[in-house]
């Protein structure tokens, strides 16, 4: 019995074609996978189902009637769906209880709301506490909040965007298991993922989205991996082979180095090589690095740690910490070497400087007196990469320096990153996607709770992400 | 909380903002006295009058008021562009004021060369003491300038009070005020029976200043970057943005406190309880009108000042209470921060 | 002596408690008005004006209505088309000076402190009234004052045991993560902001038909910011928001004390002694919470 239906839905943003005539739909019991790189549509046509967005054309059907798009949240709510979005909804400074009352809409507070709170965590079988704050749980179990916020309103279909973003590969097999466990009990669940592993893992069926258009459809018994990622990815596959440069000289020595209570740690990157920080969100990893990069060292206990200068960093959030929005491109170029400029600002010179160099990084934009704001997100990573390197730095700290860039821009910044290191550049990076940590680097570090420690140079995935979650040796 | 960068001008093309916002704050304003049954065009008649209609209101009037406006209202784009909100600008003044006077009365026999510096400058910094303990509240204990500099206004008020009936008190003892200063502290006057002083020059330098300022040193552009993204600022840039966000407000403070202290050189010649009518208020109008840039400010601050001027004579010729040019004042800020927000998520 | 400043700390502490309590039912959604000392205004003319037509009760309503209306401006540019709220809180105040001159002069003409209104008169409650030392200064005092003892337990209730204080703090907690709850934040905040203003308005009226008993220009004199700094002190609870007032209700009322008494120290220092308060629990309470 199909629970939720999507027809014919279309999607315009401005100049492009977001969704463009998508059919979609889920059924009792089953586990539909919606595959596509960053960027192909999928969070858009589920928050189309789910009263976020409204569709240009098309209808959604939620049991018997088809209407053109639920008009809010709260109606998709009452009709039955739930969802999972990419980010954690949940308010730290409020408790379990009054989160999951919140999100499920109930009338009641205090302590009834907290008595049906945990009856909804009862159901999933989570060991979540309704009266503590969310401010004291930890990543894994915010997430299952999450799900249980979305399921807490009696919902049937469960929309989940990208859920394992923030998960370690074993917490991610014990999330699908409790999505599983879900469909199974007689619910319908969607999962939005660009990971084929969790697919095959998790899925009946599965969609892929390519540009907003619907690629292949169909049962997984007739899928394998290479349909998949064709269908997802067209022509743009395969990456080159890379070329992996040898190391020179020391750059960053780090001596009996602790991070909070973590055993201290005493390691080295040397210029020319890539070395990759895996790490599931918030164990150390951003102290590290930002210690490194001269920014913040307060997450620093004790020990040593010798970087040589030039630094340059990019940081996690492009539009909050890495560029002025308001600023034209020549002051964000500026940004940072200000110092070394004379007291009196040669405006023409900085402008002349700064067309080069978005000439040289590819950096497409009208002129160089242009907002940074009006930039999409991946010129504007471009521009502090181009920024970044125009420094003659000895040693790169880059933050997550592709999240939320499409395949292009992705592909871009790293042959830049490549580059550099070819270069002699020491790159020290971290991603919060796995793979591409292992795609880029030549050493891989894992952090757990502040301790770093060194894969071997073979180190399969499941070894590393086992290590994610302090797991040795399975 | 910091206005960064949502009422920067970048953007607003035109004077047309400027003078629709300001028109509109007129017609409400004449809205509002029509509903309330008075005179409309007797106020207006008045209240143009006042600003524009003879020679000596544009010299002795308009000009000489729109002196103060300016001046504050560069020290409010001042500490905007830092990303802090200086709404103490009224206690600076009056700080200013004291310290101006309290110099003043004491410059008999100095030479003008010296003692009018002395009594601008001891305006300026007592200006800038005045908002020393906001900006330490702000970054030692994080609490916000906002209130802080607000409620400082209020005890500059009893200072002012205690000034003019304790130590600054006239030598009689009957009148709230003080003494008048000595001839040498006052600022010449610049045209042959009519007020306008040396203060609107002043004030026209420092706008030329500041703008310059702003826009080609790494002095300003470091006070941009923080006002417009501090933590961008501080990660991309490594700017330390408590300094800059401290001196921005001490400068801030200190252009109120000139403004105070050229009041007293330049027109009242003694400390009055109410000194200003509020200019540390309308200046904020002033600096967003400006689209807080500084020669925006200063053609702002004339408009302003005219209508402050206008005001006085309403008051006087059509029984208008002054304080009603504040509907204007709220309507030209309501509609500029609007059209502001509105010139941000279209871009 | 005690019993007297204690009886003035009540009457003074009142319009405080009202438009602070007000401000934190706003503050709690994630918003500051500065507005609210105009609002306050407005609702002090309000009540001049309504008194003189139709007794304290006219007064009081029309207060509450001006308080609304002074706030839902406030709601409507810096909510609705979301304007820095700063700004537009100073804006509204700067309005409502300038639009209650306008109407004062119209209303009363250039009669100024001469005015003389109906007041509310102080209700002595049987029995608790007789209470010794704090008995007249708690319940020998005006309805509004009673109104406040009503509104702590009442903001209490609305801020954490009904549905809409959550969807309220969630809004003001993360307006993001309670808009994908399907919070109508904008809602939320305005109906806030509407109730914040009617208090701030009701403040005016206590101010003008139980304390002063006429209206002048600008009569409020930052009260409204004072209520703001009480909000922080009281940390954003009704029961200690109420407490504070008291406070400052004191180091106001202080100064009448000692003009009767005489005193060696200047007046204008008692006069600033709830600013310097004020600015003393900014920088006590500075580090523990944002502002």
């Amino acid at each position: 019995m199909t629970l939720l239906a999507l027809r014919e839905i279309s999607k315009r943003f401005g100049a492009t074609q977001a969704l463009d005539r998508v059919n979609f739909d889920v059924a009792v019991g089953e586990v539909h996978a919606l595959l596509g790189e960053n960027g192909a549509g999928k969070s858009t046509l589920m928050h189309i189902a789910y009263g976020l967005l409204r569709a240009d054309q098309g209808t959604v059907q939620a049991g018997a009637t088809a209407t053109s798009g639920f008009a809010s949240p709260r109606a998709a709510r009452a009709a039955g769906l739930g969802m999972v979005h990419q980010h954690f909804t949940s308010i730290p400074a409020l408790s379990v209880g009054e989160n999951i009352a919140l999100a499920a809409g109930w009338r009641e507070t205090g302590a009834r709301a907290e008595r049906r709170a945990a009856e909804a965590i009862a159901r999933l079988a989570l060991p979540l506490d309704p009266a503590v704050l969310v401010t004291s749980l930890s990543v894994q179990l915010r997430q299952r909040l999450e799900i249980v916020m979305a399921l807490a309103a009696n919902a049937r279909i469960l929309l989940l965007d990208e859920p394992s973003a923030v998960l370690a590969p074993p917490e991610v097999r014990e999330l699908l298991r409790t999505v599983r466990g879900f469909a199974n009990a007689g619910g319908a669940v969607v999962l939005i993922t660009h990971k084929l592993d969790e697919v095959f893992a998790a899925a009946d069926r599965v969609t892929v989205l390519r540009r907003g258009v619907v690629t292949r459809t169909g049962p997984m018994a007739n899928e394998t991996a290479d349909s998949l990622a064709r269908a997802m990815l067209g022509n743009e596959l395969p990456r080159a082979p890379r070329q992996r440069s040898t190391p020179g000289d020391v750059v960053v020595q780090a001596r009996e180095l602790r991070l909070g209570d973590a055993p201290p740690a005493t390691f080295a990157v040397r210029s020319g090589e890539i070395v990759g920080i895996a790490a599931v969100d918030g164990n150390g990893q951003r102290a590290l690095l930002r210690a490194v990069a001269g920014v913040n060292s307060d997450g620093i206990a004790g020990g040593a740690l010798d970087v040589n200068s030039p630094v340059a960093f990019i940081p996690e959030d492009r539009t909050l910490e890495g560029l002025i929005a308001d600023f034209s491109l020549t002051e964000n170029v500026l940004l940072g070497l200000q110092d070394d400029a004379t007291r009196w600002l040669d405006w023409a010179a900085r402008r002349e400087r700064t067309t080069a160099l978005m000439a040289e990084f590819d950096v497409r934009a009208p002129s160089a007196d242009v907002a940074a704001a009006t930039l999409s997100g991946g010129n504007q990573q471009k521009l502090i990469l181009a920024r970044a390197l125009a420094r003659a730095p000895r040693v790169l700290v880059a933050e997550d320096p592709t999240r939320g860039l499409d395949i292009r821009a992705t592909q871009a910044i790293h042959e830049r990153l490549r580059a550099a290191a070819a270069q002699g550049v020491a790159v020290l990076m971290h991603s919060s996607d796995l793979d591409e940590v292992l795609e880029l680097a030549d050493r891989v570090f894992v952090m757990t709770n502040g301790s770093v420690r060194e894969m071997p140079q073979h180190a399969s995935r499941d070894a590393v992400g086992d290590a994610m979650v302090g797991r040795t040796g399975t | 909380m910091t206005a960064s960068g949502a009422e920067r001008g970048r953007g607003w093309r035109g004077l047309l903002p400027i003078i629709g916002a300001f028109g509109l704050g007129v017609l409400l304003l004449a809205l509002f006295l029509a509903l309330a049954g008075f005179d409309v065009t007797a106020a207006l008649v008045a209240l143009w009058r006042g600003a524009f209609g003879s020679w000596s209101a544009i010299a002795s009037a308009t000009l000489v008021r729109a002196v103060p406006l300016i001046l504050l209202g560069l020290g409010f784009t001042l500490g905007v562009r830092a990303g802090a909100l200086n709404i103490g600008m009224e206690g600076q003044f009056a700080l200013g004021a004291i310290t101006a006077t309290a110099v003043g009365v004491h410059a008999n026999g100095m030479s003008p060369l010296i003692a009018i510096p002395m009594v601008l400058a001891a305006g300026a910094i007592a200006g800038a003491a005045w908002v020393l303990l906001p900006v330490v509240m702000r970054l030692r204990l994080g609490v916000t300038e906002v209130i802080t500099t607000l409620l400082l206004n209020f005890l500059a008020d009893a200072a002012v009070s205690y000034a003019v009936l304790g130590p600054l008190q006239e030598p009689l003892h009957i009148y709230p005020q003080s003494a008048g200063i000595a001839a040498a502290a006052r600022l010449p006057r610049l045209l042959p029976g009519e007020r306008l002083h040396l203060g609107l020059p002043i004030v026209l330098g420092v706008a030329l200043l500041l703008a310059l300022l702003l826009s080609r040193t790494r002095w300003g552009f470091r006070l941009r970057a923080v006002g417009a993204n501090p933590v961008a600022a501080r990660i991309s840039g490594g700017i330390a943005a408590s300094g800059v966000f401290a001196s921005a407000l001490l400068w801030s403070g200190a252009l109120a406190g000139l403004g105070g202290a050229i009041e007293v050189s330049g027109v009242s010649f003694a400390l009055y309880p109410n000194l200003s009518p509020g200019y540390g208020f309308t200046a904020i109008a002033v600096a967003l009108l400006g689209r807080l840039q500084p020669l925006g400010v200063v053609i702002a601050g004339l408009l302003f000042g005219a209508l402050e001027a206008g005001a006085g004579a309403m008051q006087r010729d059509a029984g208008i209470p002054a304080v009603a040019v504040q509907v204007v004042e709220a309507v030209a800020i309501l509609t500029l921060v609007v059209l502001a927000r509105r010139e941000r998520s279209s871009s | 002596m005690i019993a007297e400043l204690l009886t003035a700390a009540v009457r003074v502490g009142t319009p405080l408690a009202l438009a602070a309590i007000g401000e934190t039912i706003v503050e709690r959604g994630g918003v500051i008005n500065l507005g609210i000392e105009g609002a306050m205004l407005a609702g002090a003319l309000g009540a001049a004006i309504g008194a003189t037509a139709a007794g304290t009760g006219g007064g009081i309503a029309v207060a509450l209505l001006a308080g609304v209306a002074a706030s839902a401006l406030f709601a409507a540019v810096a909510v609705w088309a979301r304007a820095d709220e700063i700004i537009t809180g100073t804006a509204v105040t700067l309005g409502m000076i300038g639009l209650t001159g306008i109407i004062a002069r119209r209303a009363f003409g250039t009669v100024g402190v001469g005015l003389t209104l109906p007041t509310l008169a102080p209700v002595a409650i049987p029995g608790l009234s007789r209470l010794p030392l704090v008995g007249d200064a708690l319940f020998n005092q005006s309805p509004l004052t009673y109104l406040v003892y009503l509104l702590v337990p009442a903001a209490s209730w609305l801020l954490f045991g009904s549905r809409f204080g959550l969807e309220l703090r969630a809004s003001g907690e993360s307006p993001s993560s309670a808009a994908a709850a399907g919070v109508p934040v904008r809602r939320v905040r305005t109906i806030a902001i509407l109730v914040g203003g009617a208090l701030a308005g009701l403040a005016g009226a206590s101010l003008v038909l139980a304390q002063v008993g006429t209206f002048t220009e600008r009569m409020t004199g930052g009260r409204g910011f004072i209520a703001i700094a009480i909000v922080i002190l009281g940390g954003r609870r009704p029961g200690g928001v109420a407490a504070a007032s008291l406070l400052f209700g004191a180091a106001t009322a202080v100064q009448y004390v000692v003009q009767a008494s005489g005193s060696a120290l200047p007046y204008q220092l008692w006069l600033a002694l709830p600013y310097l308060l004020a600015l003393a629990v900014l920088a006590i309470s500075g580090r523990s919470r944002r502002i």
